[in-house]
């Protein structure tokens, strides 16, 4: 008899320690289910079956975006960061003046100069709106991703010139006294060094790259964002389009995250920042 | 036989000459060492061998054949065929003070990289002989382990593990001992005073004198880019001539 509740205290204690939170992560958590409820009840969603065919668009949009100008931008800031390290002045110098520009001038002005700039220059050239490449330049997506593939590689390049700078040279010296070739070196050791540096960094930047991808509704490309304006437009709506639109920017940004945590979660036994 | 000659080899840097002329054979079995204070060569020396520095004079033979050089167009020389440099290089197998065991790899990956990406060996091959050696310097168990979760001493013996993987010709060893706390020099001392009882050919940048007097078959004090006296380990150490090495000599003690 006197057995049992003890039995049950302690299991209690025991789930309830398992669940123990702390106030930071408490906090969100409550405020985030009263805005829904309150969201739920108190605010109009029926547009939501009118626009959800153009939401997803959008959503697809963004994340095609992300994702190729990200990939893109990636493949373009290894050399540009590589040749400020080990490169030929003139090699160096152009990688260097491309991200000081790009990095100096606002996103928003170089989607404009590209897509108003070029798309204006673009025109006057007759080999150039006769090619068959002119329906694709006539449209304004291929500016969007050209501006924010540059802007991810003056950026990344900045984070790989440091990272390539930061592998200790004793590892370099033990791959050519091993006899590899310069090539074989860059492959077999320095890269994924610089990458696993470069890693912790590239997450926080691929979710400001997210963050950076509404600026092409400026020039008329349908992301996500300006599906959510059309709304506002359309419906007299304020609120409720752009909450949602919130809500989706949070859940990518987590996806981004978890992303590279799976993708550095490989070299979680190898503690690169360790001086051995 | 010989297996590694190094004839008048001259160093500068800018206008700062390190070494002025040093000359070495190795045949094989030989154990070589090379004492002196800091600044006196003994590193950029043993770097120029398997060219990590290019030599600005002198030649540089292995196992017969010499390495070609030419001018670099900024007043020092470089190897003629890079291919030839580090086809020779792979198998002068060298172990670092810092150890350099490269660390987004694990001990074994570490062993086998160089024979399958350098020298061609097939992969499984690799594995088992990598696992023998690693079992040779005590440390199978540690197979897995990323070089950051072994301490200095295993680390170290990881490292040699690695340079028995190519086969060497002749090893090089720079100051191996020198980065390990106390403790753990033995253990590193115990694998190479083995490789050189077994025959290897070995050339040994070290501070340990009383371990290079007993496994050295010579003996070599450099000062100022200079061999100053060279001879047998019991002569070198028992009867020093110049009063310099009785000095360095002296400040061991």
């Amino acid at each position: 008899m006197s057995e049992r509740p003890n039995v049950l205290v302690q299991g209690g204690r025991a789930s309830f320690r398992s669940l123990r939170l702390d106030a930071g992560t408490v906090t969100p958590v409550v405020a985030a289910i009263v805005l829904a409820t309150y969201a739920a009840l108190r605010m109009r969603w029926d547009w939501l079956g009118d626009y959800y065919p153009l939401l997803i668009r959008g959503l697809g949009m963004t994340v095609l975006l992300v994702v190729v100008t990200s990939s893109l931008g990636m493949l373009l800031a290894i050399p540009v960061g590589l040749v400020q390290v080990v490169g030929p002045r003139w090699l160096a110098l152009p990688a260097r003046a491309f991200c000081t520009v790009i990095r100096g001038t606002p996103l928003l002005l170089q989607l404009w100069l590209l897509y108003y700039g070029l798309g204006s220059l673009f025109p006057q050239f007759p080999w150039i709106r006769d090619s068959a490449l002119w329906p694709i330049l006539r449209q304004a997506w291929p500016y969007a991703f050209l501006g924010l593939t540059m802007s991810y590689a003056a950026y990344e390049g900045e984070v790989f010139r440091g990272a390539f700078k930061g592998v200790p040279k004793g590892q370099l010296d033990a791959a050519r006294a091993y006899g590899m070739s310069g090539f074989l070196m860059f492959r077999r050791i320095w890269l994924p060094q610089a990458f696993r540096r470069a890693m912790p960094t590239l997450a926080g930047e691929t979710i400001l790259q997210l963050k950076a991808t509404p600026l092409v509704a400026t020039i008329t490309v349908i992301d996500v964002y300006s599906v959510a304006a059309q709304v506002r437009q359309q419906t007299y709506l304020t609120y409720e389009p752009l909450l949602l639109i919130s809500a989706i920017y949070i859940v990518l940004a987590v996806v981004i995250t978890k992303i590279f945590v799976r993708l550095s979660g490989k070299s979680r036994d190898n503690t690169a920042f360790r001086k051995s | 036989m010989e297996m590694l000659h190094a004839d008048g080899i001259r160093k500068s840097f800018g206008n700062l000459e390190v070494l002025c002329g040093v000359s070495l054979t190795a045949n094989k079995g030989d154990v070589i060492s090379l004492i002196g204070g800091s600044g006196s060569g003994k590193s950029t020396f043993l770097r120029c061998l398997n060219c990590l520095e290019h030599p600005t004079g002198g030649e540089i033979r292995v196992n017969g054949e010499a390495i070609a050089f030419k001018p670099d167009g900024h007043g020092n020389r470089e190897p003629e065929s890079k291919a030839q440099m580090r086809r020779i290089r792979a198998r002068l197998a060298m172990v670092f003070q810092g150890f350099n065991l490269w660390s987004h790899m694990t001990l074994i990956e570490n062993v086998i990289e160089a024979p399958v990406h350098v020298l061609g060996v097939e992969r499984r091959q690799a594995v088992d002989e990598g696992l023998r050696l690693l079992q040779r310097v005590g440390l199978y168990d540690k197979r897995d382990a990323y070089p950051a979760f072994l301490s200095g001493g295993q680390q170290q013996r990881g490292a040699i593990a690695r340079a028995l993987a190519v086969q060497p010709l002749a090893m090089l060893f720079d100051e191996p001992t020198s980065a390990l706390d106390p403790e753990l020099v033995g253990e590193v001392l115990r694998v190479i005073r083995e490789l050189a009882e077994e025959g290897r050919t070995m050339i040994l940048v070290t501070h340990e004198m009383s371990f290079a007097r007993d496994v050295s078959s010579q003996v070599l004090f450099l000062h100022g880019g200079r061999v100053e006296e060279a001879g047998a380990p019991a002569e070198v150490f028992g009867n020093p001539r110049s009063e310099r090495l009785a000095r360095f000599l002296g400040s061991f003690n």
